[in-house]
């Protein structure tokens, strides 16, 4: 796909967000990420709020790339991948920092995918890519508008290879996606930015 | 979402006007705190909000309210009250008396189910809990001990998974909707208002819970309350934040012993 050719130079951080059906096409590109040039990696997935470890350990246990554990105030650093615990929205600090909040659900989400994607836009503006992978509710979206507001890219999951296709339809149908991309063109994707 | 100079400008009058200082609030939370309350209200633009905080009082409480996070449940992460009830009642059992300070306790789900355990382990009779927070309208819901039965589903799997055997059912009277915790939970607390990042110690305790207010504080006011802490904790004395939360960027860890990977720490020097 010509259209999905990557020129993507100044990335500082990648994040990427995805509900039901997430986890499977995490598990598909993370195993062959081996290298990320000069970004973080942070994921906010929805999950059960009584699921403290286990996201993270299955990451951790797919992941070639060193995953660094969430804590407030944590320097978010280049060449790590971050995941957004449970039952916390992930924010991002002007000094580039992590900081938690534990105000309402938002799409009956926390995290919610748009508050995180929304922040990072606030501070990483043209530095920031944002994808969205397959979810059966509306969150992410309205996230990745702000993204693109900010002058960072958006990529969204193919419904066709997503398992639950109406989270990336809805971004598709309101967002404006520079990318719609197979499992194996996120992976050539990311392992691309920033080369 | 509001302009930077727009919050800073909200924060220095709500100082000049109020005395109320959120200038080392954590700006990302803060910034969709203040958005959403606007919305909420209806503002459209940011000057009318400003000038009605500024002249208007009751509004500035009201919007006090809003932007400081009231988000709490009881035996929040059932994981740290297990631990709480396995390996610290044990060792605070074997004082004479034991006081514990619940800071930013909000609408006080936290305290009664602190109480609770307190009971199960034959302490709450020798047990004093204070319970402060900044925001006066919660503390009166938390005096009240009446939360809505709608939650008490999700607070009697989370009191199970917290090592609780009793029928949860047995500490509160169901009606109307509510559920009124039992009195005697409530004899063991004094609530009062105490801002952290203002107000000083004011006892001495063997535990301090802090849990999921440090994380709306930039990394100065952090250090500034961890010592506050500090000061008011007995030698042996635990410190309980949330489980995403640390001291570690505030505090000289050689005088804290961190209990394996939980958010507790016992004061060692």
């Amino acid at each position: 796909m010509e259209e999905n050719k990557v020129t993507i130079s100044n990335c500082k951080v990648l994040i990427i967000g995805g509900s039901a059906g997430s986890l499977n096409a995490l598990m598909q590109i993370l195993p062959d990420l081996h290298n990320i040039n000069g970004f973080a990696i942070v994921i906010v997935l929805h999950r059960k709020s009584t699921d403290d470890q286990t996201l993270e350990e299955l990451i951790v246990l797919k992941s070639n790339i060193e995953v660094k554990t969430v804590e407030d105030k944590a320097p978010l650093l280049a060449g790590y991948i971050y995941v957004a615990p449970s039952n916390y929205h992930l924010l991002f600090e002007k000094n580039e920092t992590l900081s938690l909040d534990i105000s309402e659900k938002i799409n009956y989400s926390r995290p919610s995918i748009d508050v995180s994607f929304e922040s990072a836009a606030e501070i990483y503006g043209n530095s920031l890519v944002g994808i969205l992978l397959s979810g059966s509710n509306t969150d992410g979206t309205y996230g990745l508008k702000a993204i693109k507001a900010a002058g960072g890219k958006i990529a969204v999951q193919n419904p066709l290879s997503a398992d639950m296709p109406f989270m990336p339809n809805n971004a598709i149908l309101n967002a404006d996606p520079d990318f719609i991309l197979t499992n194996e063109e996120i992976l050539t994707f990311i392992s691309e930015i920033n080369t | 979402m509001i302009e930077d100079i727009e919050l800073e400008t909200l924060i220095n009058d709500v100082y000049e006007y109020y005395g109320f200082d959120f200038s080392s609030y954590s700006r990302a939370s803060l910034k969709r705190r203040v958005n959403r309350v606007m919305h909420l209200d209806g503002f459209v633009h940011f000057h009318e909000f400003l000038s009605k905080v500024r002249y208007d009082q009751e509004y500035y409480k009201r919007m006090v309210d809003e932007i400081t996070v009231n988000v709490t449940e009881m035996f929040r992460d059932p994981a740290f009250y297990n631990i709480v009830r396995k390996e610290i009642l044990p060792l605070l059992g074997t004082k004479p008396f034991i006081r514990l300070w619940h800071a930013g306790c909000s609408t006080g789900e936290e305290v009664y189910s602190m109480a609770i355990m307190l009971k199960e382990a034959g302490l709450l009779h020798k047990s004093l809990i204070y319970a402060t927070d900044i925001n006066a309208t919660v503390l009166e819901t938390a005096k009240k001990g009446i939360f809505p039965l709608r939650m008490m589903k999700e607070y009697s799997e989370n009191y199970r998974d917290a090592g609780g055997l009793e029928d949860f059912s047995s500490y509160y009277i169901a009606n109307y909707g509510i559920a009124k915790f039992n009195d005697e939970l409530a004899e063991k607390m004094v609530f009062s208002q105490h801002n952290l990042v203002s107000d000083t110690s004011f006892n001495e305790f063997d535990m301090i819970l802090c849990r999921n207010v440090l994380i709306y504080f930039d990394n100065n006011l952090q250090k500034r309350v961890i010592n506050l802490f500090d000061e008011s904790l007995a030698l042996l004395g635990f410190l309980a934040l949330g489980t995403k939360e640390t001291i570690k960027y505030s505090i000289g860890m050689h005088k804290y012993k961190q209990l394996d990977k939980e958010k507790i720490w016992r004061k060692i020097k």
